[in-house]
Order: structure tokens, then sequence, then C-alpha cells
């Protein structure tokens, strides 16, 4: 076993510990926009494409397309899933009708 | 400029991103911290990026950039038009995404590299363990995306029995082909049929799972992705994939215990075959005698209600189908004017993913603070003057805690029949999904009031308004 695997495995179980306890903080009301967000989180994965794509040398035709299709896959779980959440977040609203009540005091 | 190629400045700043990733998730503990969370995370993503794109000997820019923007001219539009409605089936898409991408990066990994020729074995099993359920991940979650955006049919599709031995001979497949690769076969021919067992493996653990445990599903798959994104990382030594994916992997897998314990279902008893269809035929022996149901108008629901103190609304995915969201909030608010207190009594599976309701409800904007989880209501229902319930139906049927023969008994539900009383918005007297009788109809403080979930909470609103 080598160093760098043993590192590795380290870093996620950490992760993983880690992971459990943020994410048993979210209460029930944002476990949609807590999916949209991991979605994106996962869109990580363009990393590894990148990574491939970047450092090959003579990848061939076949190979370029698998990639840029992973790129694509990748960039959309990226954009699309901060987006998605950042709208949906936006719809949460605090303290009921306050403006609406204001209004009716002052009518 | 040499030292920003620098492998160690490289994950310095993989350190940096995976901090704000969980820094952002960290402040998804409550709506308004989250938007600032989100864009923490996303900007953790970008310092991902760029620091990925100055590895040293960076090549293929075209082809990089290339994808990056078809990437984003396909995601913004579909971000911005997607319906609260369809929330399940683009995060199940985007689930898919991932896993699909993982398993054709392994793909072109493999054809690059002749095989794993020369890769040290332990990364070699990593990025088959990607690939693996990659692929499972892909074909899984576009058949969830078919059932749920209805160009699947939602029922069960499976082979009876032949389901399990079927599941497990295409998986034995797909890992013989992985020991094969691992142990030094270079043939592409292995990685293909790597690729399509576990293709063949996602479609078949999916097709039988019938519509109403898609929230279990789709939890279930986005973990798988996190943990093959996660194992990608391993596979290429890389910091931030590793944490990313393994920070998803613990979500998805929190998120599918949830949903599962809210069911009252096991994981592998829904994974190894379907329910929201069959077996649950004989649901105790309630259904033959003819059984005293109360009926009520809509004028008579609203006077009920604008002389109660307390009114707790239970949605369900009913309300979501008959787009009934908005005028509820507007019946609610014109109950708060005559200073009742309105909230709604949210279960963990109304809807068909974690949280559904709650957005769809926060659509409408109905506010934050009303939206109670089924913990914190359950402790209210004594003091509830009327319980609205709208296209719920097994969440709130009491045979879960009363009745050991009931299908569904064990499962956590909405105490609705503590509440004094309950006026229930039904089409007809069929049984739900489940197929079980709910015996909180029977109750002599139910009242239900028949007709389309819309049009009847129109009605309210109608006859609030002239009291």
């Amino acid at each position: 076993m080598d160093s760098e695997l043993v590192q590795n495995l380290g870093i996620l179980v950490l992760a993983g510990f880690a992971g459990f306890l943020v994410i048993s903080k979210v209460p029930n009301t944002l476990h949609t926009p807590l999916m949209s967000a991991t979605n994106a989180v996962h869109g990580v994965v363009v990393l590894a494409a990148l990574i491939v794509l970047g450092q090959g040398v003579d990848l061939g035709v076949f190979n370029d397309i698998l990639l840029v299709i992973a790129i694509i896959f990748g960039t959309i779980n990226v954009v699309g899933g901060f987006l998605v959440t950042d709208r949906m977040l936006g719809m949460f609203k605090g303290k009921p009708g306050d403006k609406a009540k204001k209004q009716e005091e002052t009518a | 400029m040499s030292w920003i190629q620098d492998p160690a400045f490289i994950n310095i700043l993989y350190i940096i991103s995976f901090s704000l990733f969980i820094y952002g998730l960290m402040k998804l503990t409550g709506p308004k911290t989250a938007v600032q969370g989100n864009w923490i995370a996303a900007a953790g993503m970008g310092i991902a990026v760029v620091a990925t794109l100055l590895i040293r000997g960076m090549s293929n820019w075209w082809l990089i950039a290339l994808g990056v923007v078809v990437g984003t001219v396909i995601s913004i539009p579909s971000a911005y038009k997607v319906k609260m409605t369809a929330m399940p089936q683009m995060v199940a898409l985007f689930n898919g995404l991932g896993g699909g991408a993982i398993a054709l990066i392994s793909w072109a990994q493999f054809r690059d590299t002749g095989g794993f020729a020369e890769e040290e074995l332990s990364k070699v099993i990593a990025s088959l363990f990607a690939a693996l359920v990659g692929s499972i991940s892909f074909w899984g979650s576009n058949v969830a995306f078919g059932k749920l955006q209805e160009i699947l049919p939602g029922k069960p599709i499976g082979l009876g029995r032949l389901q399990q031995p079927v599941n497990l001979l295409t998986f034995v497949a797909a890992v013989v082909c992985a020991v094969a690769i691992a142990s030094g076969q270079t043939s592409e021919w292995w990685m293909i049929g790597l690729l399509v067992a576990s293709a063949i493996l996602g479609l078949m653990v999916v097709l039988p799972i019938g519509g109403a445990d898609m929230p279990v599903v789709i939890s279930l798959l986005n973990a798988l992705t996190g943990l093959s994104a996660a194992a990608k990382g391993i596979a290429l030594d890389n910091t931030a994939l590793i944490v990313a994916g393994m920070i998803v992997g613990a979500s998805g897998s929190i998120l599918t215990s949830l949903m599962a314990k809210a069911m009252n279902r096991s994981i592998p008893a829904i994974v190894a075959g379907g329910f929201g269809g069959g077996g649950t035929g004989g649901g105790g022996d309630t259904g033959g005698e003819d059984r005293h149901v109360n009926s009520t108008s809509a004028a008579d629901t609203a006077i009920q209600m604008a002389y109660a103190g307390n009114v707790v609304v239970v949605p369900g995915y009913g309300l979501a189908v008959a787009q009934a969201q908005h005028l509820v909030k507007e019946m609610s608010e014109l109950l708060e004017q005559k200073g009742i207190n309105v909230s709604y009594a949210i279960h963990p599976v109304a809807g068909r993913m974690p949280g559904h309701m709650n957005v769809l409800l926060a659509e409408a904007d109905v506010p934050y603070e009303a939206l109670k989880e089924m913990d914190e209501i359950n402790s209210q229902f004594g003091q509830t003057d009327v319980s609205l319930v709208i296209g719920a139906n097994d969440v709130t049927n009491p045979a879960a805690e009363t009745n050991p023969d009931s299908p569904i008994y064990g499962m956590p539900i909405l105490k609705v029949n503590q509440s004094q009383s309950v006026i229930v918005l039904k089409r007809s007297m069929s049984p739900g999904f489940a197929g079980i009788e709910n015996e909180l109809y029977y109750d002599p403080k139910t009242a239900m009031l028949f007709g389309d979930a819309k049009s009847s909470v129109a009605d309210i609103v109608e006859e609030l308004k002239q009291l």
C-alpha cells in the first residue's frame, strides 16, 4: 500500500464524517434545494474530465468525443445546479406577509 | 510565474475549494443563509476548475472550451425555465449526468492508457468502481426521469420472480468484467462489457420501482453519483473530487435513509422489488362493510374554519397535481386576516422527492415559518381546531399506529386524528396509490368534501370572502 492511497482514504473517511455532520443539520424543509446543490457539487466530476482531456497527449477522436460529452455533462451539473438552487431558495421567504401587514396598517 | 503551476499550490487551491463546499453546505440550515451558502459553494467550484486548468501541461483548450460553452448554454435556460413541480425530474436528470460523465471519463481513460496497463492496481480498482456505479446511476436516473416526466409508465415494470436472479446475474457480469480488467486484461470489450452490464443493472433496478418510491430512488441515485465521483478522485489523486464526492455521497445516504424511514420501508426491500403498485392488496379487514362517512360542503368548511383558532393544512402530492398551491395560500391569507393561525403540516414524503412540498408551497409565497415538519406539528394537533387535508392520504392514516395488520403499520404519520375536527378534500372514496383504506375517513369527527382539490379550495375561498 503506497502512502498516497492511504492518505486519500483518510481524506475520504474524514469527508464522509464531515458530510454526515453538516447534512444532518439541514432541515427537511430545505431538502430539495439541498439535493439540487449537491447535484451542482457532484458536477465536480468536470475536474476529472478536464484532467484526462487536458493531460492526454494524442487521445484520438473517439476519446475526445467521450471527454467533451463528459465536460458538457459536468458543466450542466455545475452551472444548472447552482442556478436552480439559487432560484429555489429565492422562493423561501421569511416572516408571514410583513410587507402586506404594513401596507394594511398604512392604508 | 511558475509557482502557480506548482502541484503544492494547486493542492492548496483544492483545499480552499473543498472548504468552501463544506462551509457553503453548512449554511443550508435556514433559507436566508442558504442563498449565500449556495454561492459560497459555487465559488469553491470556480476555484477548483481554475486550479485544474493551471495544472502543468494542460492542452486541448479548444475542446475544453467547447464542452464548457455547450454545457453552459444548455444549462442556463433549463435552470430558469424548469417548473417547481418538475424539480424531481430535473434532479434525477442531473444525478444521471454526473454518473454518466464519470462512466465516460473512465472509458476514455481506459482507452488512453491501453487498458490501465501502467496504472497502480488501487487506482484501477477505484476507476472501475467509479465506472460501474456511474453507469448504474446514469441509466437508473434516466429511468427515474422518464417515470417522473411520465414518458415511461409510473407503474412498476418488472420480471416478477425472475427480477432478482436477473439483477444478480447482471451484477455478477459487471464484477467479472471489472475483475478481468484489474487482473490485467486490456481488451476494450471488457470495459464495454462492464459499462453495458452496469447499464442493464441500472435499468433493471429502477424500472420495477413504482412512482410512490421515487423519493427514495432519487436520493439513492444521488448518493451513488457522489460515491462514484469520490472513487474517481482516489483514482486521479484529486482531493477536491474525493471530498466533494464523499459529501454528496453522505448527503444522498442520509436522505435515502430518512425517506425510507418516513415510508417505513427498508432500502433493500425497495431496491429488490417494486412497491408503489402491487403487494398491498389485502390491507386490513375493513373493506367489506358499509361504513358511514360524513360529507360536507365548501360553505360549511369555510364557516368551520372561520370560527377556529388554529387551522392546520395538510398538503399532499394531490395538491401539487391539482396546481392548487396558490389558492391554498389565498385561503390562508383570508383566514389570517380573521386572526386565525394557519400552519402547514408536511410529511417527509409529501411530493416526489425530499422536501418537494416545501418548495411548491414556498413558490406560492407561503412563509417559511408556517411550514412545519412532522415531529413539530404532531405535538400541536391536540390544540388544532380544524385540520384540512388536501390531496394527502396514507400519511394521515391512523391505521399506521393502531392496526398491526395494515401494510403501512409502523410508518410515521401526521396525527391529524388528534385535532378537534378534520376536513378531507378528496375526489372520491377510492384509496390512494398504496391501495389502503384510510381509517381517518370513517372517524366521526372527519367530514369529507368531495370534488377536485382546486375547485373545492376555490369554492372555500369564495365562501370565506363572503363571511
